[in-house]
């Protein structure tokens, strides 16, 4: 998409606010790419398309969100995680109730317009709940992937199926949990299953008739750039699973995507060499699917460090000149500038207590720690298997220009080819985003849940609001100051962007999984978060 | 759970019958484990950690309420029930189907459990419940913290359902090593309220506000942690009996404890 292009979006946008908008307007394109022009509406997964997950909204600010008052629950029939956020259209909320239904409620008042319920094939199998992490809308036409790997289309006013595709076969471990991306005409998906034995792709549907449009394998086969980074046929079944959100990037059409872990995941003694694609960001055209660049943030992987967080990209001042860059906190406890042009890497660092690298190579390459790797005896690695942070996404305000992520402190011993067990973690409770409001914790000082502000520039934390266990919350920035947030133990909390002061807490009584989000129905701003089995709305009083 | 049903590798059992128990394993296992090989079983275990692991655990404790590896499920299940809850998964519960195997597989892997849970109970040798229980209720004075069956103090964990809980070779460590094992919800917290006096109790719950225990009065107290000078982890109240009693009634102690299974 060129500049002039976007210019004549924004316009056409604003021609449909002065036409009124009440009414139930189609959602093009043009408006997704401009979501930022329509704060009231939360168009896709993070908000825009950029993934920084911050609202433009600044009805509730630092100086009155102490009044925040609960505004409406919805309570899902279903006892699985609530990882989705909702979208927001003109009036309409639609979430997903685990593991497959819509539903599209009155934004204002939490009553349900209708359900659409989806009945998984009995072969769906899922590595860590059968959980979704949201829909996307293009048009009248919500898409969401299902857990029995399928495409679903569904109509956004009656409800209705429009179609369906196979996106892969679930009787191979394929599975989808991850927040559909539309991109054009387009909509574009990959699938979980990455632990056990897939080989990873993503790929792009007609928007329109759900035809496959292209399909970019994550693990190259034989002949392809890449391959001999696999030994023998370990690439058959070497994961590398895109279970995340993507980005797109309009000005340059390239669309970014975080891989999964390489399989077998705690032994990589059958899958000798680098594995690329996995733990990369692979950048495509939007349009071909071509790969256009990739860097591999955890070579040959053996610590289950999944490069599938959200993409987060932004345009910061970088060493005194504009630069269009991606900022990436992953799971392997390093935190990264890459330019997303080129992918060029510009910076990265440690932002927990890591052991098994001690600095990059000119390039970017890690530089490994011998012997920090899976063995027979154990070996203690930080972070631990499940990372310094995960799936949940993070936030950046182009207010304070802060970049604000939830994650943990852990460490854990890791044996060769075995399921790990964290240190400090008591052993009787999954550790995969539990759905309990007990401690996971033994010792609070070996392990502990934050939310930290850092400055893109120097990847320095400026604040931290410390939790007393740890999050799969994710984060959302406001123009009203206010980062939202929360952790295992059930609070939704609203701090100061700026210092990190807690400014206002509610107790959900049940764990949030899930991404913040904010939107307006009449003139008045909502914040929403599910937690439990729940979606929560606060607002100011009327 | 069916207190009383050997099969599903939890019953109590005597010294003379746990010593069988450990030579014989088999015998106390049915179905699938009855006429399982040695082979089956080792393949049952293989599939386990390919299969199972990811979530239950390499030990099949880490979903609350469940322990694989002792045969804890959340109700009793006969062998054919697990095989089809391995193939089908549960309904609305985050247990999945598992449609990559077969069911000889999935016969291989309840063979292993219910190996592995009649294996496990080994540590009580030549332990008597029934001097166990005088020495619970007699010299060792346990009911002045402890509680079973109603009868004792709520100070410390209540222990009429311990030997669903815990192995015997946890109860023995306990005895000996009190602060050796604690579970997160038996830590004792001493919180200091401002202008106030100072409260220890047993944690029951904590968060990044709030904490919860039960205090020596057996009142529940909830404090906000903005409202206390001080607050921490403080050392268990639990003697060790290493001195305190000899190895036989250590042995009997343990052999009471894991005796207890709930309100029959």
């Amino acid at each position: 998409m060129t500049q002039t292009n976007r210019i004549s979006l924004v316009s056409t946008v604003a021609l449909v606010i002065l036409l009124g908008g009440a009414a139930h307007a189609q959602v093009g394109i043009e408006r997704i790419v401009a979501a930022a022009e329509e704060p009231h509406n939360w168009l896709s997964y993070s908000g825009t398309f950029d993934n920084q997950r911050y609202s433009r909204l600044e009805q509730i600010d630092t100086g009155n969100v102490g009044r925040l008052e609960l505004a409406w629950v919805w309570q899902a029939r279903s006892l699985e995680k609530f990882e989705a956020t909702p979208l927001v259209v003109d009036g309409v909320l639609y979430t997903v109730q685990a593991p497959n239904d819509v539903v599209a409620l009155d934004a204002a008042t939490g009553r349900i317009f209708w359900t659409y319920h989806h009945e998984p094939s009995p072969d769906a199998r899922t590595c860590c709940g059968r959980v979704n992490r949201g829909v996307a809308i293009l048009g009248d036409t919500l898409f969401m992937g299902t857990i029995d790997a399928l495409l679903l289309a569904i109509d956004a006013r009656s409800g209705e199926l429009l179609w369906q595709t196979e996106v892969a076969d679930a009787r191979a471990n394929y599975s989808i949990t991850m927040s559909p991306s539309v991109v054009g005409d387009k909509v574009v998906i990959g699938t979980a299953g990455g632990d056990m034995g897939i080989r990873g792709f993503v790929a792009a549907f007609d928007a329109a008739s759900g035809e496959l449009v292209w399909k970019f394998h994550t693990i190259p086969g034989p002949g392809e750039f890449g391959n001999d980074t696999w030994a023998g046929e370990s690439w058959q079944t070497g994961g590398a699973a895109v279970w995340n959100a993507g980005a797109w990037d309009p000005a340059t059409n390239l669309i970014f995507f975080g891989t999964g872990n390489p399989a077998p995941d705690w032994d990589g003694s059958t899958r000798r060499g680098d594995n690329l694609y996995s733990n990369c960001v692979i950048a495509l055209d939007a349009d071909t699917g071509e790969l256009a660049w990739f860097y591999q943030f955890t070579p040959h992987d053996e610590l289950d460090y999944d490069a599938t967080q959200v993409p987060v990209l932004a345009d910061i001042q970088w060493r005194g000149e504009p630069r269009a860059v991606m900022l990436w906190a992953n799971r392997n406890g390093l935190m990264y500038v890459l330019d997303r042009v080129s992918g060029e890497f510009l910076y990265g660092k440690p932002y927990v207590a890591l052991n098994w690298m001690d600095g990059f190579d000119e390039k970017g390459r890690p530089q490994r720690v011998p012997g920090m790797v899976p063995t027979p005896q154990g070996t203690l690695i930080r972070p631990h298997v499940h990372g310094a942070t995960n799936w949940q996404p993070p936030s950046f305000s182009p207010r304070t220009g802060l970049f604000y992520v939830s994650h943990w402190e852990n460490s854990g011993i890791i044996v060769t080819g075995q399921f790990p067990t964290p240190i400090g973690v008591n052993g009787r409770q999954t550790t995969m985003g539990q759905v309990n409001l007990e401690p996971l914790f033994n010792n609070d000082e070996e392990a502990y849940g934050v939310i930290r502000a850092y400055e893109p520039a120097t990847l320095e934390p400026t604040w931290e609001f410390r939790m007393s266990d740890i999050t799969w919350g994710g984060v959302l920035s406001t123009a009203g100051d206010l980062v939202f947030g929360g952790g295992k133990d059930g609070y939704f909390l609203a701090l100061d962007a700026t210092t990190g002061e807690l400014l206002w807490r509610a107790s959900l009584g049940g764990q949030i999984n899930a991404g913040p989000m904010s939107y307006a129905v009449g003139g008045r701003q909502f914040v929403a978060i599910a937690a439990g089995s729940a979606l929560f709305t606060f607002a100011l009083p009327r | 759970m069916q207190q009383s049903d050997a099969r599903y590798g939890t019953a109590p059992l005597s010294a003379p019958a746990v010593l069988a128990t450990a030579i014989l394993s088999l015998a106390a296992v049915d179905g699938a484990a009855q006429h399982a090989t040695a082979f089956d079983i080792e393949d049952g275990a293989r599939a386990y950690e390919n299969v199972c692991a990811n979530c239950h655990g390499p030990d099949g404790d880490l979903i609350a309420g469940i322990d694989l590896g002792r045969g804890m499920f959340r109700r009793p299940l006969s062998d054919d029930q697990i095989v089809d809850i391995i193939l089908n998964g549960i309904e609305n519960t985050p247990m999945p189907a598992t449609p990559g195997i077969s069911e000889a597989q999935a016969r291989e892997i309840v063979a292993w459990l219910r190996t592995s849970a009649a294996n496990r109970v080994t540590s009580s040798d030549g332990g008597d419940p029934e001097r166990g229980k005088m020495v619970f209720e007699g010299t060792g004075q346990c009911l002045q913290c402890h509680r079973v069956a109603g009868r004792g103090s709520r100070t410390g964990p209540d222990l009429t359902r311990i030997g669903l809980l815990r192995r015997a070779a946890e109860l023995e460590v306990a005895l000996l090593e009190p602060d050796a094992l604690v579970q997160p919800e038996n830590r004792t917290y001493r919180v200091v309220p401002r202008g106030g006096e100072p409260v220890v109790g047993r944690l029951l719950n904590h968060d990044t506000f709030t904490v919860q225990l039960i205090d020596a009065d057996e009142k529940l107290r909830s404090f906000d942690k903005g409202g206390l000078t001080e607050h921490g982890f403080v050392a268990s109240p639990m003697p060790s009996y290493r001195e305190q009693l000899d190895p036989q009634a250590i042995a009997d102690l343990v052999s009471y404890m894991s005796s207890l299974r709930g309100i029959e």
